[in-house]
């Protein structure tokens, strides 16, 4: 991707805040921490959902059990790629029948994800709830599906790319946004 | 994410980068068995057959069960109620199974050589679950998987294969596989049933089993094969279990921290004792699940690798 013509849409102190406001926003609809589990999609919603249990403790001094969840298995698409995606390590330790369970992406796009993560959470257990909180919705959603807590809506053309950055795995915290003509001229073949 | 060949047939010449993937996808697998729903859904769709033309528990529902957790539809057939008894070949016998419009096939046959072959005259993905002497490489995988499981890592590890070694399938899939993976291997048995020029297969090879555990990290005890002391390989069952017969005696001189295993069926009393079979580090049952989530990485990878032509 070529950095020149990306555009930052959060910088640190920008997503440091909307994490806090989705945190609070969390607590209010949910009346507490009592009942709630998180589970973050692999790789960076599993990033943003440490950072909203650890946002919740700050604010409310309660410990919310954290799960991760690779959704590779479940996927609309393995059919139509001819090499399988690599499967990651699923890791909920903990019951999640009637809890309230915030599913957690970095970026709400298609919807696809989303989809294949809530039929992964229909064979795990019956939550009471399930809400789903994003740090950014690009829109062009593919599917009838909604987040509850939003950090930020960009406005996105379907072929941009947006990507969100976290300090655990990248050199920093950043929302980015790579216009289309980026992308197609990175690989040069491509007009 | 794929492997470099769309078939399973041995463990010998597979490359490292395969065997990690396999263990590596089977490890995410493995957290699939201790959900209440144990079932996902990457191969629906697909039809699996396993055709077993000899006996088998453990390979057979292992395979059977690790389909059924993928979503594939499977038949299994085995030759004891099929048209083979009336005459028919296998070319015949698996075309026509093909026929019926199947994706993979899961073969056991006692002549080695018999999935390479089916390689040949099908299009499917071909798995092989124990050919005559050769290999049982699902076998050996999860025999792997389980050591890694136990102790992080293959490399440096110092692996003992007792027993009868000369037609054992699966002693051959762990010696490829070990070798590959960086684990120092050793065989022990009495020297007629240990392979021609073992020696050159790179391992260290002895015929004195209390010389063989000295320093060893995990004992892979092998069923003694009743069958073949009718052959006059060895003199008695009483002297192999005296000579060979691992007992808590003998696993005194093993490593801290050792392991036991045995790929079943255990004949207790004539190669290992009841009470290492039963013993703390006895992980023989670890074995059995494993070898669950060993053959559900296996179906799941081969499944991807069916439009790229026919790489062996």
């Amino acid at each position: 991707m070529n950095k020149n013509n990306a555009h930052e849409i959060m910088d640190d102190h920008k997503m440091a805040r909307a994490i806090t406001r989705i945190a609070h926003e969390i607590l209010e609809r949910n009346g507490g921490a009592e009942s709630l589990v998180i589970v973050g999609i692999l790789t960076r919603g599993a990033h943003l959902a440490a950072r909203l249990a650890e946002t919740i403790k700050g604010i409310e001094g309660v410990d919310i059990p954290v799960g991760l969840m690779d959704i590779n298995l479940y996927r609309d698409d393995v059919h139509f790629n001819p090499d399988q995606p690599e499967v990651r390590k699923t890791e909920i330790m903990f019951d999640i029948d009637e809890k309230n369970l915030i599913l957690v992406d970095d970026v709400l796009y298609t919807g696809r994800t989303i989809r294949a993560a809530l039929s992964q959470i229909i064979d795990l257990g019956r939550p009471w709830t399930v809400q789903l909180a994003v740090l950014v919705d690009r829109g062009h959603r593919q599917l009838p599906i909604r987040a509850d807590y939003v950090g930020k809506n960009i406005p996105t053309s379907f072929e941009d790319n947006v990507r969100v950055y976290f300090t655990e795995s990248d050199e920093s915290d950043q929302v980015v946004l790579y216009p289309a003509t980026d992308k197609k001229s990175k690989n040069g073949e491509i007009k | 994410m794929s492997l470099s060949s769309r078939h399973l047939l041995q463990l010998e010449g597979t490359p490292k980068k395969d065997l990690d993937l396999i263990l590596d996808t089977a490890e995410s697998f493995r957290e699939i068995l201790d959900r209440p729903i144990k079932k996902v859904p990457p191969l629906r769709g697909k039809t699996v057959v396993n055709i077993f033309y000899e006996p088998s528990t453990r390979t057979k529902l292992s395979f059977e069960l690790a389909e059924k957790r993928l979503s594939a539809d499977t038949m299994t057939f085995t030759t004891a109620m099929s048209s083979v008894r009336k005459g028919e070949s296998l070319k015949d016998t698996v075309r026509n199974i093909e026929a019926m419009k199947i994706d993979m096939v899961v073969v056991r046959h006692s002549s080695a050589g018999v999935p390479y072959y089916l390689t040949q005259c099908l299009e499917a993905n071909i798995i092989n679950a124990g050919d005559g002497t050769h290999e049982h490489p699902t076998q050996g995988l999860l025999d792997i998987f389980t050591i890694r499981q136990k102790y992080g890592k293959i490399k440096g590890l110092r692996v003992l294969l007792v027993g009868d070694l000369k037609h054992s399938r699966v002693a051959r899939s762990n010696i490829w596989g070990l070798k590959t993976l960086g684990a120092s291997v050793a065989i022990c048995g009495p020297s007629t049933l240990l392979p021609y020029e073992a020696e050159k297969f790179g391992i260290d090879v002895y015929t004195d089993i209390d010389e063989a555990m000295e320093g060893v990290d995990v004992v892979n005890i092998l069923r003694i094969q009743l069958e073949r002391q009718k052959a006059g390989l060895f003199p008695s069952q009483r002297e192999y279990t005296n000579l060979f017969g691992i007992t808590t005696e003998r696993l005194k001189r093993l490593n801290k921290n050792y392991t036991i295993m045995h790929p079943g069926p255990m004949n207790r009393g004539v190669e290992i004792s009841n009470d290492v079979a039963d013993s703390p580090a006895s992980v023989i049952l670890s074995q059995v699940t494993n070898g669950q989530a060993v053959r559900m990485a296996v179906l799941y990878l081969l499944s991807g690798a069916e439009e790229q032509g026919n790489k062996v």
